[in-house]
């Protein structure tokens, strides 16, 4: 076990994947001379070469495709998207082709490509550049969507990643670059794609989150301890594959359930989430399924505004008290 | 070129031509579904260029794709099974008469969304570059294709690394509907390889021997150097699609360019060299006839895909949703 941020964590699966199989390679805009625009890959060029740490031009499609492709010829290909908003430039690559390969030609084809990239809003860069749209990309089948809120789930789920033979949109939070925590250093340590994890246990309320949310869920947790409420805080971690397994056996103890997402509340995670939870435990249920999640608007630059829309701690505080009828 | 290796490109024509009127038949008799799009007219390009490429070369074609999954040698039974929808199909059923593919033969697919295979043919690329290996990439597509940003976006990376990719544009004159004069500022197609300062020429598609020499030219030095772009220029003597009731364009525009058939200038060329008489290209005609309707009936007495075949390889690795 080490202690280290989120980016290092990041980092040294990148690092540590890429001495372990020739095959790994990465490649995206700013990975290599500039050494990530979010500094994940500071030194790679120097480490291991213009071969294996690719600049590429700005160009999203072929950035998606062309790693597609090579993953296709039998390499393991890390593709950065520098932000999740300018993914939607490759989404035709990633929802038409990426996802559909290996199912269209008969399993013909595998196509085990990661695509790195970083979503999420309450930084004042504005509407284009502020967005969490995990949920657009989870909802095709073909693709495992990953995106861990913690620095050791972070290491373990890139590596799994890496080394998973389906295409992974790996989605890390801007604002969690500088969380810091334990982290596991063996080298096989590998977090398993799809399955959702008890972060926090407690007999009151589920709560559900992930990535940046879970953060803001267990401090949420960590308030409502002092009015008595003992929450439990489940981590997603994957929304393709999703488990729900560990929500269902919390809400049957809980009978309460908050979902708390940064994206959009229309279509969203807890829409999904309460519909299963409706579908598999309707009768544990003691009150209505709460949803937290970001005001229907593109996010506003005015820091005020912005931090309005997103959800904040009080938010979840709020919304537990509301299923407790409190 | 062997007289036998001239006799297998004309059966080769001949077969793509018949295998395509079949398939029309069966198409009208309701058992082939979804969307056909012909290859006829269009025949000397995927048989040229397959000659031309080696087995461990790789290819990745658009969804007029028939006929080059036959040129590179898929089983034709298995290619009309996979427009009959059976298990027995390329890919299993799966896929359709757009997505015809083979592992075997490095044929990575035919695609269906105009322009989305050149990233994947760029990618594969990459990875002969990365693995340091001497096998190189075609990639065809329509012109329809060469206006859309994939185009771009493929040819400035394969040109910035010089990756080993023959990018083959089958000028067959119209997007869909809509002439090349209408819809491409740059008409002459391979003109805009001059953009990215990579190798180019246009070839007469009509010709299977001049496709061939252009495509092993084109293969040389995408080993070598880089990427290239190919020109070849084209006729689709029937419609876009099935169902098309070709409104835009003119009879006597079909005419001329029937007059320019890539099957029948071809015979008359091996006549003329006199690899073959007419008694010999009969006999061609006639085996092809044989073999269409052995692959016909294996086509139409294959099995469906079973029900479990449905949510097979949607993964790899599938989890279930719990």
């Amino acid at each position: 076990m080490a202690r280290m941020t989120f980016r290092e964590a990041i980092s040294q699966a990148l690092r540590e994947e890429m001495y372990r199989d020739e095959r790994v390679f990465i490649m995206g805009e700013e990975v290599g001379r500039w050494g990530g625009t979010y500094a994940v890959t500071r030194g790679f060029l120097d480490e291991f070469g213009e071969k294996r740490v690719r600049d590429t031009p700005i160009a999203e499609g072929v950035i998606v495709g062309a790693a597609a492709g090579a993953a296709i010829a039998g390499l393991r290909p890390v593709a950065e998207i520098m932000t999740i908003n300018f993914a939607f430039l490759a989404m035709d690559q990633i929802v038409n082709h990426v996802a559909k390969l290996h199912y269209m030609f008969d399993g013909q084809i595998t196509c085990p490509v990661v695509i790195r990239t970083v979503g999420g809003g309450g930084r004042q860069l504005g509407a284009s550049h502020s967005q969490s749209p995990d949920v657009v990309f989870a909802h095709f089948p073909g693709l495992k969507v990953v995106a861990p809120g913690t620095p050791a789930d972070a290491k373990g789920l890139l590596k799994a990643a890496i080394r998973e033979d389906d295409p992974v949109l790996f989605i890390e939070h801007a604002t969690l670059y500088q969380v810091r925590g334990e982290v596991p250093d063996d080298e096989d340590y590998l977090v398993p794609i799809g399955v959702s994890d008890v972060k926090r246990e407690g007999r009151d309320v589920t709560i559900v989150s992930y990535s940046k949310m879970l953060q803001i869920s267990l401090e949420a947790a960590e308030r409502l301890v002092q009015e008595g409420i003992e929450a439990e805080v489940i981590d997603l971690r994957s929304l393709r594959p999703l488990d729900t397994r560990p929500i269902i056996e919390s809400v049957q103890r809980t009978n309460r359930v908050v979902v708390v997402e940064e994206g959009w509340r229309s279509y969203g995670v807890g829409a999904e989430i309460a519909s299963r939870v409706m579908e598999l435990a309707f009768d544990s249920l003691d009150a209505p399924v709460r949803r937290v999640a970001q005001a229907e608007v593109p996010l506003p630059y005015n820091r005020r505004l912005e931090q309005m829309a997103l959800p904040q701690v009080d938010d979840v505080v709020r919304a537990v008290k509301d299923v407790l009828y409190l | 070129m062997s007289r036998e290796e001239l006799l297998e490109l004309y059966r080769q024509m001949v077969l793509i031509r018949r295998f395509e009127e079949k398939s029309t038949e069966l198409y009208t008799q309701g058992k082939i579904g979804g969307f056909l799009h012909l290859y006829i007219g269009e025949e000397a390009i995927a048989v040229g260029a397959c000659k031309a490429m080696r087995a461990d070369d790789h290819l990745f074609t658009a969804y007029r794709d028939h006929g080059w999954a036959i040129a590179r040698g898929l089983d034709p039974r298995r290619v009309m099974a996979e427009l009959l929808g059976k298990a027995t199909g390329v890919s299993g059923g799966k896929g359709g008469s757009m997505h015809l593919a083979s592992a075997e033969h490095n044929y990575w697919g035919g695609h269906a969304i105009v322009g989305g295979h050149l990233p994947l043919a760029t990618g594969v690329g990459l990875a002969i570059r990365y693995k340091g290996e001497d096998s190189a990439v075609v990639c065809a597509f329509g012109e329809g294709s060469t206006n859309i940003g994939y185009f771009h976006e493929s040819i400035n990376l394969a040109a910035v690394w010089d990756l080993p990719v023959v990018f083959l544009v089958e000028n067959n004159q119209y997007g869909m509907g809509t002439a090349v004069e209408r819809a491409s500022a740059v008409s002459d197609i391979f003109q805009k390889g001059c953009a990215y300062d990579i190798a180019n020429a246009q070839v007469n598609g009509q010709d299977v021997l001049e496709m061939y020499r252009a495509v092993q030219e084109a293969l040389d030095h995408a080993r070598k150097e880089g990427p290239f772009l190919l020109e070849a220029i084209t006729y689709r003597y029937v419609g876009h699609s099935m169902g098309d009731p070709e409104r835009y364009r003119q009879k006597a525009e079909v005419e001329e360019w029937r007059a320019r058939d890539p099957i029948r200038l071809f015979a008359a060329e091996l006549r003329k060299r006199g690899v073959a008489d007419e008694a010999t290209l009969e006999e061609i005609h006639r085996a092809v006839e044989d073999e269409l309707v052995e692959i016909v009936r294996f086509a139409e007495e294959s099995p469906e895909p079973d029900d479990a075949a449905l949510c097979e390889h949607v993964y790899v690795n599938p989890v279930p949703h719990r």
